[in-house]
């Protein structure tokens, strides 16, 4: 469970994020919102890579806010970037590996390789362990990205965007690999994503941001119908009113 | 993509072929060449290690240190003056040079936690040369008492010892290509454990390192460290080789630019680069100058080369670090 509580965020004059106070229950839920509504900067105040000006993240009853970012990982916080980060001059299974031996249980010999080859196993990347990245195209890259966010024990993972170009059968592919994540590591996991499909698929919560603002947050079915959700994604002057007043 | 991966040669064969090199240039080098050119051999292997101190840095982690001079300064600078000052075996004299100059090496690196790419290259090339002005006025000593160790009387320079074991020319070379070999391996050894992937991990992005729970400011000092390390230990090696006295030379900042510049043409994402480098810099160079017509043109004209491919590879890399950041 991640409680987040009046946090707000500020980069000189622009409020990125204002008085966001929401609680995610463990399960998968969606945060979604038209572009530039503050997700990834929600997602860089969890990893701890922006400083909010004021609020709270409590995550199982840990203060996020006090540990330092590469802590947090080591913690249980995991991410994955708009832009895939797998890294090209290792091998897949030592990618995975060296989110492994940087985590609080970390250490190598045989328990690394059973966690790692399990990672690997969960996302059917097995086959491919000992190729090296960069000779891999965008959907296996994607999935040793999400690999990365199971390995060992997660607690809390963030996906930004796992699915942006990815073709249909292969968002299907990861949609079924993020829905078993909870199941797997009993990690609460947070879906960033403007495949609408994707998320209704996965989240049964979902958070809408909008201009920095918390704009509905309830099961994901009825967040998708709401009239001020819908009026948000067409761009259109009644939402913004309303939720300013 | 399979084919890609079969032309990779297999980490087995990278060991053998080190080893056929340095039994090679062990054996064949003095049995084939005269001495003059052994002196160049020797070069050619300390060279190796200090290139790829830079090539471990730049290629491995994306730090473009001008500094390595100061570390390799520094480490010659100790094993001269614990030569003269102590008896100490040589070995141990090289491996506190090297610790020495790992400590400063370090100093260096500080800076490297704020700034990047052209930057860092700036700020380190003057630490370089704030240790080059340093070491100007204290002098490398040659057998005088006291901190600095420095005679005056010309008369009085000794040559510095070798170990006992190596003091011919030809064995010292030979001590050198071993104590090449032996860095280069305990090198390689390191960027195939935890240290190494987290050096690749923060080389790709520094933010998704982060997220991957790497401690980057201890992984990037480390790194410094073990390159200050090398160059240390290449410093030490260097002391050996000179009769009479160091001069600052190859301390100064043309020769810090002089280094990076030979390890990019040599390259630097392969451990085989720095030995290109080393080849480049010294035997290719000696070359010229001995047996070319128009050396001096020929000499220009690559060292032209060397300073043109460095520019393009620091623009280059200082562009996609800008592309590179956090997506919004």
């Amino acid at each position: 469970m991640i409680d987040v509580d009046g946090l707000t965020v500020r980069f000189g004059g622009v409020v990125s994020l204002s008085d966001v106070s929401v609680t995610f229950p463990s399960g998968i839920c969606g945060l979604i919102g038209p572009n530039g509504a503050g997700k990834t900067t929600f997602f860089n105040v969890l990893s701890g890579f922006v400083t909010p000006a004021s609020g709270m993240i409590k995550a199982d009853g840990v203060d996020l806010l006090t540990l330092p970012d590469f802590k947090r990982a080591r913690w249980g916080v995991r991410r994955t970037f708009q832009t895939e980060q797998a890294i090209e001059g290792l091998s897949v299974f030592d990618n995975v590996a060296t989110v492994y031996e940087h985590t609080a249980k970390g250490g190598g010999g045989a328990a690394r390789k059973a966690a790692v080859d399990e990672a690997l196993e969960f996302v059917g990347l097995v086959e491919v362990a000992n190729d090296l990245v960069r000779t891999l195209p965008a959907k296996e890259r994607r999935f040793i990205e999400m690999a990365r966010a199971v390995v060992g024990e997660p607690r809390l993972v963030l996906l930004d965007e796992p699915g942006a170009g990815l073709p249909d059968e292969e968002t299907a592919q990861l949609s079924a690999i993020i829905r078993g994540i909870p199941e797997r590591t009993g990690a609460t996991v947070i879906l960033v994503d403007h495949d609408m499909e994707l998320v209704q698929a996965c989240c049964e919560w979902s958070a809408v941001l909008d201009f920095g603002r918390l704009l509905a947050w309830g099961p994901t079915a009825e967040v998708l119908a709401d009239e001020k959700v819908l009026a948000a994604y067409l761009g259109g002057d009644e939402a913004l009113e309303e939720t300013h007043s | 993509m399979a084919g890609l991966r079969a032309l990779v040669p297999r980490r087995e064969f990278q060991v053998a072929a080190a080893v056929a090199i340095t039994l090679a240039a062990m054996f064949l080098v003095p049995a084939l060449f005269t001495g003059f050119w052994v002196a160049r051999f020797s070069q050619t292997a300390i060279f190796t290690i200090l290139a790829s101190s830079v090539g471990l840095l730049y290629g491995r982690v994306g730090l473009v240190s001008l500094g390595q001079v100061a570390p390799y300064g520094i480490g010659a600078w100790v094993t001269l003056r614990l030569a003269f000052a102590t008896s100490l075996p040589f070995p141990i004299l090289l491996i506190v040079a090297g610790l020495v100059a790992a400590a400063i090496g370090v100093m260096i690196g500080l800076p490297a936690l704020r700034v990047s790419g052209l930057y860092l290259a700036l700020v380190t090339l003057m630490l370089a040369a704030s240790v080059e002005i340093i070491l100007s006025q204290i002098k490398f000593p040659n057998g005088g008492g006291g901190f600095s160790g420095v005679v005056t009387q010309l008369s009085d320079i000794a040559p510095m010892r070798r170990p006992g074991f190596a003091s011919s020319d030809v064995a010292y070379y030979r001590f050198i290509v071993v104590a090449a070999f032996i860095i280069m391996m305990a090198v390689a050894f390191v960027l195939t454990r935890k240290p190494g992937r987290a050096w690749a991990s923060i080389r790709q992005s520094e933010v998704s390192a982060l997220a991957a729970g790497i401690d980057v400011t201890r992984y990037k000092l480390y790194a410094f460290a073990i390159a200050a390390f090398m160059a240390g230990v290449a410093g030490g090696l260097f002391a050996g080789t000179i009769p009479k006295g160091l001069s600052l030379d190859p301390f100064t900042r043309q020769a810090a630019i002089f280094l990076i510049a030979a390890a990019v043409m040599g390259g630097i994402r392969s451990l085989w680069g720095g030995l290109a480098a080393g080849i480049l810099a010294t035997l290719f160079l000696a070359f010229l100058t001995q047996n070319v017509w128009g050396h001096q043109l020929w000499t220009d004209f690559s060292l032209s080369l060397f300073g043109f491919g460095l520019l393009m590879n620091l623009v280059q890399n200082t562009k996609a670090d800008e592309k590179k950041g956090i997506a919004s």
